[in-house]
């Protein structure tokens, strides 16, 4: 674990995978501090921003979290139903050396955690993507991915809450509401729920 | 009669803002807000509105209202002419019902704030009223005829013999604390200190973009990128062409660049104030 100061009230702590990432994120959340303002995990590092004053609260905090360990959370489980109807099915399956319907069986066959949120509100990073189907951007990203797209790339797959552009390989689609403002938990996906996707036919 | 003003134009950009959204940056959202805060704080004190009570955002002026009610209203940021039924006013001023207020173009930075006696009261989004336009969060920006709903109002106006205008100065010096990736660049205070910039006018509520000198990374970090982190206002991110972005409220919650320095919090008020063109430097210093 290696701390990095951000400016006066924020760290950087960066770590060496996803389930390090996920391990000091949820101790911290789970201290519960009153100053923390932000918590923001990522690919390989927790962002901490805290009211001023707040850092010391952190760094004692961080000095008892040992990343190997990943604390034991109530972490809420997800479904997601899909229709495996995405422009790059074919794609995906030609690139795994796999029938589409496989690649149907691998995505909604494995268990998936939000790693972190970005991109877009909303928009979660899930690991868990089985190796066959971790592959690379499009070569040309879409100026339109629509909303609900379900997608992968590299290490990660997603569901796209809002229309945007993107380059990620689309499998395809849900109606889940992803995002909605006006609810008291507005994104359906927060750092460190379990996911899993239904086969929706 | 409920409160309210009509929008009778607006200039480049008016937006709803207050003091944003922090704390849902793990789900992607950006903080938001009003660029300049204390010049927003200093609005709604002056109408006896809670400092955190939701304005507006005018950029570049040319913002015309019609009172449907009678209203306290103040204007603050650079100096801006206030007109009400064509007569230049003081703020804080006030509103009796057809009243119509008209703003000029600022002198000396880009924003002005008007808050109005009750505050903007549209809904709320994670607890702000503030404008978002990365996330398209919040009230779209304002446009002719819209009908802004006003609160009740809660404190009495304060009296103000003068008010000081916020002006941009003509070199900005802007503090950056280094870190957390300043181990990208060869010698990156001396970097920062011997650099020379301007104000881009392809800035936005997202960030202001600087050109200028070409900030150089370590030979071993050419053609690298970092996987994704989180960023905090004000994070001096360096994309691989080597000119820095200041990141200001709307700024993307991850990104991928390394971040040199971050500016801090009292020093960012004025940089989403300075026009295109501003001539900058940076004043690199370790945090304490």
């Amino acid at each position: 674990m290696r701390l990095r100061r951000c400016g006066t009230n924020a760290v950087l702590v960066e770590v060496d995978s996803p389930g390090e990432v996920e391990a000091v994120r949820a101790a911290l959340a789970a201290a519960d501090l009153p100053d923390v303002v932000e918590l923001v995990p990522a690919a390989r590092t927790v962002l901490v921003e805290t009211r001023p004053g707040g850092l010391g609260a952190v760094r004692a905090a961080l000095a008892g979290v040992d990343p190997d360990h990943r604390a034991a959370t109530t972490s809420r489980e997800v479904v997601i139903p899909v229709r495996y109807d995405g422009p790059d099915l074919d794609l995906v399956a030609e690139t795994a050396g796999l029938t589409p319907d496989e690649v149907v069986d691998l995505h909604s066959g494995a268990g998936y955690r939000v790693a972190f949120c970005g991109f877009a509100p909303g928009f979660a990073y899930l690991v868990g993507l089985p190796g066959p189907l971790r592959q690379p951007r499009l070569d040309s990203p879409r100026t339109r991915v629509p909303v609900g797209s379900v997608a992968v790339a590299g290490e990660y797959t997603a569901a796209y809450p809002r229309a945007t552009p993107g380059g990620w390989r689309l499998i395809g689609s849900t109606d889940a509401p992803l995002f909605d403002p006006r609810r008291p938990e507005p994104a359906l996906l927060a750092p460190g729920h379990r996911v899993r996707f239904e086969v929706v036919r | 009669m409920t409160r309210a003003v009509t929008v009778l134009a607006t200039g480049p950009q008016v937006l709803v803002q207050d003091l944003g959204r922090p704390g849902n940056a793990h789900l992607g959202v950006p903080p938001s807000g009003a660029l300049d805060p204390p010049s927003l704080a200093l609005a709604n004190r002056l109408v006896g509105n809670p400092g955190g009570a939701a304005g507006l955002e005018v950029l570049l002026g040319g913002l015309v209202l019609r009172a449907e009610t009678s209203c306290s209203v103040a204007v603050t940021g650079p100096a801006t002419p206030a007109l009400v039924n064509g007569v230049p006013r003081d703020s804080p001023l006030h509103l009796a019902p057809g009243d119509v207020l008209a703003l000029g173009t600022p002198v000396g930075g880009l924003r002005c704030y008007v808050a109005l006696s009750g505050g903007v009261d549209v809904p709320a989004e994670l607890g702000s009223r503030s404008a978002d336009l990365l996330s398209g969060l919040g009230p779209p920006p304002l446009a002719p005829g819209d009908v802004l709903p006003l609160g009740t109002p809660t404190g009495v106006p304060v009296g103000v013999d003068v008010l000081v205008p916020v002006r941009v100065p003509d070199v900005l010096v802007v503090p950056v604390l280094l870190g957390p990736r300043d181990d990208w660049f060869t010698d990156p205070a001396g970097q920062l200190r011997a650099g020379r910039w301007t104000v881009s006018d392809r800035g936005n509520r997202v960030g202001v973009r600087l050109t200028g000198t070409a900030l150089e990374r370590e030979p071993g970090r050419v053609g690298r990128e970092l996987p994704s982190e989180g960023l905090v206002t004000g994070a001096v991110q360096v994309p691989a062409d080597g000119a820095p972005v200041v990141f200001l409220a709307d700024h993307p919650t991850t990104g991928g660049y390394p971040v040199i320095g971050v500016v801090p919090p009292g020093a960012l008020p004025l940089l989403g104030q300075a026009p295109p063109g501003t001539p900058l430097v940076f004043a690199p210093g370790t945090p304490a």
